[in-house]
């Protein structure tokens, strides 16, 4: 078969796999699953015959619009070293979170809907991968958009769960909103929305550089949305509400990582841009900052993951911002899908070990009772701190390095961060597995079934070594340098001196922690008060407008109805008199004052 | 084939004639009305693309002294229009299968709504364009006034009232168009006028295009002559909200795309920033009217008039690429609306309340009414996968091409697909979602009729939205190249 045949039916086969299942399979549980999966098992396989088989260049498929060439849209994949790798990313985990569901959707009800909302998500993402312009990756990145909606949206009959999912939406269009202006810009200064076309358009801005500054921030807003970065993360920690599956494979490992993929794809143009890259980086870095404060408070299991996620997203995002090299925020794109989606399911069999108890402080001594969630958690959580051996380690210090070299506040930002990451991962896991149980839950705590600890060891493998240098050779060589920048001895120290202090601090606090957390800071518990903040805006502000304008329309039917009456009469005199009463006229005239007429005897008259 | 534009205006008549006479009302009607969709796919599928131009030409004389005659053709334009007109015109008889009081006349009013606007759609001749529009308002009226709901008989007036004074301005704007004229070249054929404003034959004024912009603007709510929309489509029952939404509105554009835009390409060039001033009206100042809004059917009326907003951005592009997303738009946004309107009557009926804060979590009750929401909130929102995503991106292409005095306009366009998802997400979620009140528990599903009424709407939604050509090579046949 040929490549671009494989590509195709890869990007497909999700999409039939949700219709099908929405069509036909709504009333079978085996057949929804079932499709789901055998889907996501094909995109696994086409996904690695495309890397392996070095797929590259454009697939042609259609002019979704084409007026004779004056302008099109065009339909067509890219296939090339970035495309291939993020596929690789995408369709190695998907199936096997979809095999996992199996195991924790179980006893749930809505099983069609979520499996055709994972399938939709699937072949979304795919196309936000696979995508060769910035309107089809804008098309998907909607789709994407709306398949997290649904299955953030899953237990709709929760108030919190509904409102998360329509926030996750809201908050992404406000990205979007620039996205699609800066797609605009672009192609109105450039003509083109490919991305080897406006890669290449650095010329045309040589005179302008503040409009390609202008156009890099638009779309980077895209990013700022579906990266929940600094001030639209809002939206992620809230996504928690939807099952922990959907956690892992959208708001951890994939879809949030799609902004990041977004900034690399357009890394050529952004990186003649310092203005939008000082944006970006400064962005970025704050964005991993605050977040791994507030990760420090968080009491939800999820809640302290999703918060880490952005903070990675935040480190990825400042590594795209330093313009060093798009292998660079790829990178640990890379690492960070493996092991955060891993700390996700397993975060995901303690909830369903607990019962659904999801608040860390009722957890406790969870180790023994589950060892291979145990054992797996520490490998993602070791990966996520960023300890010697393990993949994040390299991915992120990395990065670290690259600034030190490139924007020293950013360095400074990402290190504090650096130093609170292993400080919250280690709380929880303190909290969660050792010490005594917490709850009558806790007690009762059981190992999860081996259709989800299966999954688990499967991502430990790559939570660990992902990061290794043949495997960052394996799957970047062809992306771009990734050689290690020199930097002074004691910058290095200052890394591995970032992960003990995190590591001993926590322990020395929650060794041996009672019922509470020892330490309490409203203003982090109520995250920056950014939230409260953002509802004021949207109430007062928003609906403020809102009534206002209302009240005017209001007033402004009632001036017209009291005056309505004597106006067509009026009207209709003022231009009798001025037209001659011919054939044509007076016929036309009568038709329509006798409309008004009729109308008026059919109405009042009973 | 021409015979067969003509009966998809007579078969309507036919049936309300045989309704008259006594046949079973809802199989007559829906009889004709499936009849006409057939026809209309088959002159859709009929007509020749790469001759273009007017098709399917049947003419007689009238007023020949007058240059007036009833010519009726079709072009790419017009079939999309009709194919429209016929298929909100099945699910508009299907979707509600009891009617309360006189059965018959209720029929007859949808059949005569729908013979007026395909008869206005098809005609060549202004005077017949306008008339037919007439005709299919009038039944319009009479709906709301009869079957309507709330304060029926206020709204019913109020639009009358409106649409009687936009007709009326738009019907002194074809006559003094007809005056100015040279006289013995008088003529009120469509054909006939665009070659003579192509070659230059007559120069009508500015002020024409003025009052037709008026005229015709009323008609379709452009802002600041909406405010007869939202109370009418909230008070009529849901099967006149869908022709008249879906259909019939559309006429204004219609005319300006058929009349304005080719007689009057100078004048609505040099007037331009006044219709960008009442588009912005239309998509900011409507978008954040319908975010206040407390009941459904009153969200969706105002949405239909927002959305107004987008459709006359992308004429006032006056470039191929916004006339033509503007047309798709058209086609997209009659279906959209229509199906959300019927869903609209749906909950109506089984509730009796469309206050928000009476309802939720309606999707246990009723999954698949849910479900089918969900699709017709998300093409109003402008999900891709529906046309109207594709409608919307065009227009936006076409008003940024435009210049350097679109900045404002395409910003708020764009920020008003964040408004409609505002207001879209927080219909779905206070009615559908969240937990359910007792008294919902035990409601009926949606019925077999209004199931495939909806998604007779929503299957070509989606299919002009994956592959949106289908429609754009058809209207491309009839907009300036």
């Amino acid at each position: 078969m040929h490549l671009s045949t494989i590509a195709w039916i890869t990007l497909t086969v999700p999409l039939v796999a949700a219709a099908l299942i929405l069509l036909v399979t709504r009333t079978s549980k085996p057949f929804a699953a079932g499709l789901a999966i055998l889907s996501a098992l094909i995109t696994g396989v086409g996904g690695w015959t495309l890397f392996l088989g070095g797929a590259e260049g454009t697939f042609q498929g259609f002019n979704w619009i084409d007026f004779d060439h004056a302008f099109s849209i065009p339909f067509a994949l890219a296939l090339d070293p970035l495309s291939r790798t993020m596929l690789v990313v995408v369709t190695t985990i998907a199936p096997i979170v979809f095999i996992y569901s199996l195991g924790y959707m179980k006893e749930e009800e809505g099983y069609w809907r979520y499996f055709a909302g994972l399938s939709l998500f699937l072949f979304s993402m795919l196309g936000i991968v696979l995508a060769d312009n910035l309107v089809m990756m804008f098309i998907f990145w909607e789709l994407v958009g709306v398949s997290s909606y649904i299955l953030i949206g899953h237990y709709f009959r929760k108030e919190s769960a509904a409102d998360a999912a329509k926030q996750a939406f809201l908050v992404n269009r406000i990205g979007d909103f620039g996205f699609m202006l800066g797609i605009l810009l672009f192609w109105i200064a450039t003509g083109t929305f490919t991305f080897g076309g406006i890669n290449e358009s650095s010329a045309v801005f040589i005179q302008n550089p503040i409009l390609l500054g202008i156009a890099c921030v638009l779309i980077f807003c895209g990013t700022v949305g579906k990266s929940a970065q600094f001030p639209l993360h809002v939206w992620l920690p809230n996504s928690m509400e939807g099952p922990t599956p959907v956690s892992s494979l959208l708001h951890a490992a994939t879809m949030v990582a799609a902004g990041v993929y977004l900034l690399v794809r357009i890394f050529p143009i952004l990186s003649t841009s310092p203005g939008a890259c000082e944006v970006v980086a400064v962005t970025g870095a704050i964005t991993a900052l605050g977040a791994g404060i507030l990760a420090t408070q968080q009491d939800d299991i999820k809640g302290i993951l999703a918060y880490s996620t952005i903070s990675q997203l935040g480190y990825m995002v400042a590594g795209a911002g330093l313009a060093v090299s798009a292998a660079l925020p790829m990178f640990h794109l890379f690492t960070h899908a493996f092991f955060k989606c891993l700390l996700f399911l397993t975060a995901g069999s303690v909830i369903l070990g607990m019962h659904h108890e999801q608040n860390i402080w009722k957890m406790g001594g969870l180790k023994n009772k589950m060892p291979v969630t145990f054992l797996t958690y520490c490998c993602g959580m070791l990966a996520l701190s960023g300890c010697f051996f393990f993949s994040g380690h390299y991915s992120k210090d990395l990065i670290m390095a690259c600034s030190w070299e490139h924007h020293r506040t950013v360095f400074w930002l990402l290190v504090v961060a650096a130093a609170l990451t292993p400080f919250y991962m280690t709380r929880q896991a303190l909290v969660v597995f050792f010490g005594k149980p917490r709850s009558e839950h806790a007690k009762k705590a059981h190992e999860s079934p081996a259709v989800m600890t299966i999954p688990l060891v499967l991502l430990a493998i790559p939570a660990v070594c992902a990061g290794y240098p043949f495997v960052e050779h394996f799957f970047f060589h062809s992306i771009g340098t990734l050689a290690e920048p020199e930097v002074p001895h004691w910058v290095e120290i200052v890394f591995g001196a970032a992960f003990f202090v995190g590591i001993a601090a926590a322990a020395l606090i929650y060794r041996n922690v009672g019922e509470k957390d020892p330490i309490r800071i409203p203003f982090l518990e109520h995250r920056f008060y950014i939230d409260d903040l953002y509802f004021w805006i949207v109430r007062v502000i928003q609906g403020g407008i809102a009534r206002i304008f209302s009240f005017i329309d209001r007033w402004f039917i009632d001036g017209i109805l009291v005056r309505g009456s004597a106006t067509v009469v009026w009207t209709l005199g003022f231009a009798l008199r001025f037209l001659q009463v011919g054939n044509l006229q007076a016929y036309a005239f009568f038709f329509g004052a006798g409309v008004v007429g009729l109308i008026y005897l059919l109405l009042t008259v009973k | 084939m021409s015979l067969l534009l003509i009966l998809t205006i007579l078969l309507p008549l036919a049936a309300s004639l045989l309704i008259m006479v006594g046949a079973d009302p809802r199989r007559t009607a829906l009889g004709a009305a499936v009849a006409n969709l057939a026809a209309a796919l088959v002159l859709f599928f009929a007509y020749d693309r790469i001759d273009g131009g007017w098709q399917f030409l049947s003419e007689w004389k009238i007023l020949p002294k007058l240059g007036i005659n009833m010519t009726l053709g079709a072009d790419g334009l017009t079939l999309t229009m009709l194919l429209l007109a016929t298929l909100v015109t099945v699910s508009a008889l299907w979707v509600a299968p009891k009617v309360g009081k006189h059965e018959g006349l209720y029929y007859i009013s949808l059949l005569f709504i729908s013979a007026g606007v395909i008869g206005a759609f098809a005609s060549l001749d202004v005077l017949f364009l306008y008339s037919f529009h007439e005709l299919a308002l009038i039944p319009t009226f009479l709906m709301i006034g009869i079957w309507g709901s709330g304060d029926r008989q206020a709204a019913a007036w109020k639009a009358t009232i409106y649409l009687g004074l936009g007709s009326f301005v738009l019907l002194i704007g074809l006559i003094a168009l007809y005056l100015s004229i040279p006289a013995g070249h008088r003529t009120l054929d469509l054909r006939e006028l665009d070659q003579m404003a192509a070659t230059g034959a007559f120069h009508p004024s500015a002020w024409i295009y003025l009052i037709l912009l008026v005229g015709f603007g009323s008609l379709v709510s452009l802002f600041p002559f909406h405010s007869w929309a939202p109370p009418a489509y909230a008070c009529a029952p849901a099967p006149a909200a869908m022709l008249h939404a879906g259909v019939l509105k559309k006429f204004g554009l219609y005319g300006l795309i058929r009349i304005a835009l080719p007689i009057f390409p100078e004048a609505m060039h040099e007037l331009n920033g006044l219709l960008l001033l009442l588009v912005v009206g239309n998509i900011l100042y409507i978008g954040y009217v319908t975010v206040s809004q407390k009941r459904l059917d009153w969200t969706v009326g105002y949405s239909s008039v927002m959305h107004m907003g987008y459709i006359f951005l992308g004429l006032a592009a006056l470039n191929l690429i916004g006339i033509n997303g503007a047309a798709l738009l058209m086609f997209a946004h009659g279906l959209s609306v229509a199906a959300a309107f019927a869903l609209c009557g749906e909950i109506r009926s089984r509730t009796g309340t469309l206050d928000y804060a009476e309802l939720g979590g309606l999707a246990k009750a009723t999954p698949v009414l849910g479900l089918l929401f969900g699709f017709a909130a998300m093409a109003s929102v402008g999900l891709p996968g529906f046309a109207n995503f594709a409608g919307e991106i065009l227009v936006f292409f076409g008003a940024t091409a435009y210049g350097p005095a679109m900045i404002i306009p395409v910003i708020v366009g764009v920020w008003g697909v964040v408004i409609s998802a505002i207001y879209m997400l927080r219909a779905y979620r206070n009615i559908f979602w969240g937990p359910i009140a007792q008294r919902w528990e035990g409601l009926a599903d949606i019925g077999t009729g209004a199931k495939w009424s909806v998604i007779l709407l929503l299957v070509p939604l989606m299919i002009a939205g994956f592959y949106p050509q289908l429609i754009l090579k058809m209207v491309g046949t009839a907009l300036p190249r």
